[in-house]
């Protein structure tokens, strides 16, 4: 594997910074793994990562808690050192960068113009828009301004985390802000990557950065601007206590025998059937299996889902309308928004019995050739030696009637 | 001292207006139709909120003993096709081409959950020539006594639902059927379907909340937000869900002379097989013919006194051979 790696990417350098060459190409592997890209792409991401010697990106920060930061600095392949030390040039960050007020928005606004076009955004928590955004400022200026004067001058964008890519926990009702997501206030031109969650797993949004930069286009998006190789299941299909809802074992309170047995959290107010991520295959944290909310006992609040985290009540259950039969198209009902604000599909083993019960079909035509067949030879035989008895009785008769 | 034919025809005749007296006028004489027992208890099944997702099934025979059914070659799991003598509930698919919106006719899909519709006049338990099968006069709860079972099967015959199994592959074999978890119900909890649905697709309750409960939804309209009990009828736990269209009928309110069990689709019943029976019941049919035919045991008496006149007639006054 090294000397193939080897031969594929000469120009890799043998350090890149504190990481080795081989960790590094390690890394890029996953990562390409992650976005379910063939084994050999890790060099191409490798090589994408060396040659532009580090990309630039700049983190705007809206109204957010620094969820989606820490979620990130929690990572360990790569760790965080690695990560903005090595991998990127996380330009500017406000939690992040090293220089502060008016060096900070210096540097910012140096980048901006040294790499237009070439850098990536990022954009975390959402933008108020009531009041002209005054609710939110950084460096005298609101962040509404900020956004829309940087998104066009940027290779692509992201939002990490639910408020950046719907307007999150500041948009709840009553939103007192005007909160909105970055699409909502960069509008159709510039299409906005979401990668939502509550946090966002850090590898969704590391996989993406690296796929930007690798491809140069952005990848494959759903119908809510996210990454479809991240957000392409439900968390219902892919749960490790799914068999347990098939079986109908659920928990019905909070430490009660079938919460402590590991049983379904549906009745719980699990949204995990109208949720698209793909928490239950990456999990969190690396330390593991059950490391994710579902896996810990707490039922999945709909994070990363428009219309569920944050908006439906969390004891509430989600709705089940759409087990479609496999092989059937989907088609929406009219437009209705349910919870979740799409029709779902699930995908239930797919052995319904008919209506009517299945019965045989008869005799096959060659079994009925066969069978008739025998039936007439058997009947000639019978006739032949009908005839034959016949004439050996008359013979006695013949003697008799002489006599 | 031979019959004549015209002798012989007085003779009917005068049997036939003695039973006609005795028991004219002939409606008045059909049986009762059976009134809902006013505590009786069963299942509100609603097509349109059932997700197919089996629980009921699995619940259905892990709290009835029942063993998995294994019908189609290579089956991992429990796959019955059809109810059987191992399984007393199941989870249909009606499809139609390309099976793309539930509960529409055409190019949808619908599911549909049978078992033992607790009838309010039961034909199985009519047909039964030894009381094995006998509806509770309480909870009106069709129930089996194995102990008293002789294997005739009637019972399978007279069911317009084909819902009694036989077990044929037992030594000494049984009827198998749903008995609405009546061991559950005697400790003071209740079908083991409704408890396990996730969905509140079954829910359990008095068979009078329950017509009023499949009357509610009959009368929502399409498209808006209403909200639906989990597991029982009197239940506080509510579920919102939006309405999708209904057949305007509750099947087994009428049908077959009323049941316990009343069910709600999006689809025509029939297309779920569930048969377009009479508002009147089969055993109620079946019990005016033969109630009729033995009032008083008139008729038997007088085909069998003519039967002997006859043969008398015939047989005296001729030599033994």
């Amino acid at each position: 594997m090294k000397e193939k790696d080897c031969q594929l990417s000469p120009a890799l350098p043998s350090h890149i910074g504190m990481v080795s060459r081989r960790d590094f190409l390690k890394f890029c592997a996953v990562a390409a793994a992650g976005m379910g890209l063939p084994l050999g792409m890790g060099v191409k991401i490798a090589e994408a990562v060396a040659a532009l010697k580090r990309p630039p990106v700049i983190w705007l920060s809206g109204q957010e808690c620094t969820g989606c930061s820490e979620t990130l600095l929690r990572s360990t392949h790569p760790t965080v050192e690695h990560l903005i030390l090595d991998l990127i040039s996380l330009d500017y960050h406000e939690t992040l960068s090293t220089p502060s007020g008016n060096l900070a928005e210096e540097a910012k606004k140096k980048s901006m113009e040294e790499n237009k076009g070439k850098f990536i955004l990022v954009i975390d928590g959402s933008i108020p828009m009531k009041d002209n955004g005054i609710y939110c400022k950084i460096g005298g200026r609101t962040i509404l301004e900020i956004v829309k004067e940087t998104a066009p001058l940027a290779a692509a964008v992201v939002a990490i985390g639910s408020c950046a890519s719907w307007g999150g926990i500041p948009s709840a009702s009553p939103n007192p802000t005007g909160a909105v997501s970055a699409q909502e206030v960069l509008g159709d031109k510039i299409k906005v990557i979401n990668i939502p969650g509550c946090p966002p797993n850090p590898y969704n949004f590391l996989s993406t950065v690296l796929y930007v930069l690798t491809f140069k286009k952005l990848p494959p998006l759903d119908d809510k601007g996210r990454p479809r190789f991240a957000y392409r299941r439900l968390i219902h299909e892919n749960c490790e206590r799914r068999p347990h809802f098939d079986a109908g074992r659920f928990a019905l309170e909070y430490d009660d025998d079938g919460h402590r047995r590991g049983w379904c959290l549906y009745k719980l107010g699990c949204k995990g059937p109208v949720t698209y991520n793909n928490c239950p295959s990456l999990l969190f944290g690396d330390v593991g299996a059950r490391s994710w909310p579902v896996g810990t006992g707490c039922p999945c609040f709909g994070c990363s889902e428009k219309g569920v985290g944050f908006t439906a009540a969390i004891p509430a259950q989600a709705s089940l309308e759409h087990f479609t039969p496999s092989g059937a198209s989907l088609e929406t009902e009219g437009g209705k928004d349910r919870v979740g604000g799409r029709a779902l599909r699930l995908t239930p083993p797919d052995t319904y019995p008919p209506i009517a019960p299945v019965e045989g079909h008869g005799p096959s035509a060659v079994a009925v050739g066969v069978v008739a067949g025998l039936a007439g030879a058997a009947l000639g035989a019978a006739a032949v030696t009908a005839m034959k008895l016949d004439k050996k009785g008359s013979e006695p008769d013949e003697g008799a009637g002489k006599d | 001292m031979g019959l004549s034919r015209r002798d012989f025809l007085k003779v009917s005749a005068s049997g036939g207006l003695m039973l006609a007296s005795n028991l004219s006028p002939l409606p008045a004489l059909a049986r009762e139709p059976v009134a809902r027992l006013p505590e009786a208890l069963g299942i509100l099944y609603d097509a349109t909120v059932c997700i197919g997702c089996k629980a009921c099934m699995a619940a259905c025979k892990e709290y009835n003993n029942l063993p998995t059914d294994r019908s189609t070659p290579g089956s991992l799991w429990d796959d019955p096709l059809d109810l059987s003598a191992k399984t007393v509930n199941i989870v249909k698919l009606y499809r139609n081409g390309a099976a793309q919106v539930k509960d529409r006719e055409i190019n949808g899909y619908s599911y549909i959950r049978r078992f033992c519709m607790h009838c309010v006049d039961p034909a199985c338990v009519s047909a039964c020539p030894v009381s094995a099968l006998t509806k509770d006069p309480k909870t009106g709860v069709v129930k089996y006594n194995k102990d008293n079972c002789i294997g005739c099967r009637y019972c399978q015959v007279a069911c317009p639902y084909n819902i009694p199994k036989f077990q044929w592959d037992q030594a000494f074999p049984q009827i198998v059927k749903c008995q609405l978890c009546e061991h559950r119900i005697a400790k003071g909890g209740y079908s083991a379907c409704c408890e396990f649905c996730p969905n509140g697709a079954s829910i359990f309750g008095n068979v009078q909340d329950l017509r009023k409960e499949a009357r509610r939804r009959l009368s929502l309209k399409v498209g808006e937000v209403a909200s639906y009990p989990m597991h029982r009828v009197d239940s506080n736990d509510m579920r919102e869900r939006v309405v999708t269209p209904y057949q305007q009928k509750v099947y087994g309110e009428k049908d077959g002379g009323g049941a316990q069990v009343l069910i709600l689709a999006g689809v025509p019943y029939q297309k779920l097989g569930l048969p377009p029976l009479g508002d009147e019941s089969t055993a109620s049919h079946s019990e005016t013919l033969y109630h009729t035919l033995y009032k008083g045991m008139i008729v038997p008496y007088v085909v069998l006194g003519g039967l002997f006149y006859l043969i008398y007639k015939n047989t005296t006054g001729h030599e033994l051979p």
